[in-house]
């Protein structure tokens, strides 16, 4: 995140679920659908008491399963509402069917994944498993560093999403316990500046038009299907710039500003490190550390992963010896990790040649620490007089 | 009602979400090239029960005034599923290879 440029707002101390909750009460949805799941059980519980309270106007609907929440919160989005939801790793795989749908009717719901291992064997502690899975299901992914940041992403996730030309669901993601259990000083902004800054919903072809009635979802074969496909890719472009014009409204409203990436001592690094979500945070102290020693390290955080900024992280590599990049989740089958993947690739589309080490790390929330870091910077030198990595992936702080 | 998308619409041409701004409009979308298979009913052997046009899951069995008889069968909606052949109480309904129905067929109306 951004710093903070002045103290503004309420200054309070909460957990990552209890901000999200606070994010969501100040939106006041329509609807919330929802089952609960670890670690994002107390955000629907938080909210849950804020629709008991009254603190709201949202309809809560209890449902069944998580199939059950998503398919509800299509439904409400269909009618014409604004419509918010949380989850987690399994809880998200059994919404999977319906991500899709979601994303093909081009509803803007809002869904928080407090991001966690997926099963098996069970394992509630954070990585990125369950969104990486789901990166394909047309959701944009915006991905937090801090508590401040889940809370500010929460907010402007909601325009992203209903931005005219976009319409698209939105997941706001924030690392399981790192984040979602632990205390963090944030700034809470006013309800009133914050639901100015969102504004009333815009419902687009609601179903509950009943003048102007529809056909929502209907059979769509070899001879229309090409051509819808199509134009929900030409929603994500429109995407990437909306999250750089919220980003920058967002700035404005409240003085923390924010970007599809984030370049931390960038500008002349030679060695650097790509990485998502509250690594990031250890990684600037490590960077300011290595710094202080000479060595030119440099951080690229991103905090949007769908659409992926490709051009924008080619542009921000540009000049680097050595790359390394921290996957938070494996990709079975594949070459490497699902980050790497991606950074590589746009490495290559924009005519980058920059060698590129994998470190997958994190899984089912094993300790990273300070040292990982120093051996990822330390291994970047070998790599850039070797000009390609020896293998594209290693581990850090697994035993072996 | 007017077909919203022509079969050449352009990708761009069409409404977000893959809604259709129409409602009501399954008629309109052909799936006779479907079948490969089609019914002929003898109508001389038929009592009008209706049972065919009941079952029809695509009512693609005419009906005027309450009969079906001389009625045919709409080229554009029937997919060959052999459901009025097997529910008819008579028998009267075959299935013949081939999805083109033929003006001289017992159980088709000269009318489209
Ligand atoms: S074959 Fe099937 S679709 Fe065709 S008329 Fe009979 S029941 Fe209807
Ligand atoms: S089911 Fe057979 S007897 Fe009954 S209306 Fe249809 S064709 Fe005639």
């Amino acid at each position: 995140m951004s710093e903070v440029a002045e103290v503004r707002g309420n200054r309070v101390a909460l957990e990552g679920n209890e901000a999200v909750a606070e994010a969501m009460r100040q939106i006041n949805p329509d609807v919330v659908a929802a089952y609960p799941i670890t670690p994002s059980t107390e955000i629907v519980q938080t909210f849950a008491q804020f629709v008991a309270d009254g603190e709201v106007d949202t309809n809560f609907v209890a449902v069944e399963s998580e199939h059950s929440a998503m398919s509800a919160c299509l439904a409400a989005a269909v009618a014409g509402g604004r419509v918010m939801n949380a989850t987690s790793a399994n809880g998200l795989a059994l919404m999977w069917e319906i991500l899709y749908i979601v994303s093909s009717l081009r509803q803007p719901v809002i869904l928080t994944v407090v991001n966690r291992a997926l099963s098996g064997n069970i394992n509630i502690h954070c990585d990125h498993s369950d969104t990486m899975g789901a990166r394909d299901a047309g959701w944009v992914q915006l991905y937090a560093e801090d508590v401040q940041e889940a809370y500010d992403n929460l907010i402007q996730a909601v325009c992203i999403g209903e931005n005219m030309d976009v319409r698209l669901p939105v997941m706001s993601c924030l690392d399981g316990f790192i984040l979602s259990h632990s205390y963090e000083l944030l700034t809470v902004e006013p309800d009133e500046e914050v639901q100015e800054f969102v504004g009333p919903y815009k419902p687009d072809n609601p179903m509950l038009d009943i003048e102007n009635p529809k056909t929502f979802g209907p059979l769509d074969l070899y001879d229309y299907y090409f051509e819808h496909k199509r134009s929900q890719m030409e929603a994500y472009p429109a995407a990437k710039q909306a999250i750089i014009d919220e980003g920058k409204r967002f700035g404005e409203a409240f003085g923390r500003e924010y970007g599809l990436l984030e370049e931390f001592m960038l500008d002349d690094a030679e060695f650097a490190v790509v990485a998502m979500g509250s690594t990031c945070g250890m990684i600037r102290d490590v960077v300011e550390d290595l710094r202080e020693k000479g060595v030119k390290a440099g951080m690229l955080k991103l905090r949007a992963f769908r659409p992926f900024p490709a051009e924008e992280v080619a542009a921000a590599l540009d000049g680097c010896g050595a790359i390394a990049v921290l996957d938070r989740a494996a990709s079975f089958g594949a070459h490497a990790g699902p980050l790497y993947a991606e950074v590589t690739s746009a490495l290559y589309s924009y005519g980058k040649q920059i060698p590129v080490n994998n470190y997958i790390y994190g899984l089912g929330g094993r300790e990273i620490l300070p040292d990982h870091l120093q051996q990822v910077y330390g291994d970047l030198q070998q790599l850039a007089d070797a000009g390609q990595p020896a293998e594209p992936v290693s581990f850090l702080g697994l035993r072996e | 009602m007017s077909k919203v998308y022509p079969p050449d619409a352009k990708w761009y041409e069409m409404a977000r979400g893959g809604i259709i701004p129409q409602a009501g409009n399954a008629a309109e979308y052909s799936v006779g090239g479907w079948r490969n298979e089609h019914p002929v009913r003898d109508d001389e052997c038929c009592i009008d029960c209706l049972f065919c046009w009941v079952y029809c899951p695509d009512e693609a069995v005419r009906v005027k005034d309450e009969s079906v008889k001389y009625q045919g069968f709409s080229p554009d909606h029937c997919k060959g599923c052999h459901i009025c052949a097997h529910v008819c109480p008579k028998d009267c309904i075959t299935m013949v290879p081939g999805p083109d129905f033929q003006p001289d067929e017992p159980g088709q109306s000269e009318e489209e």
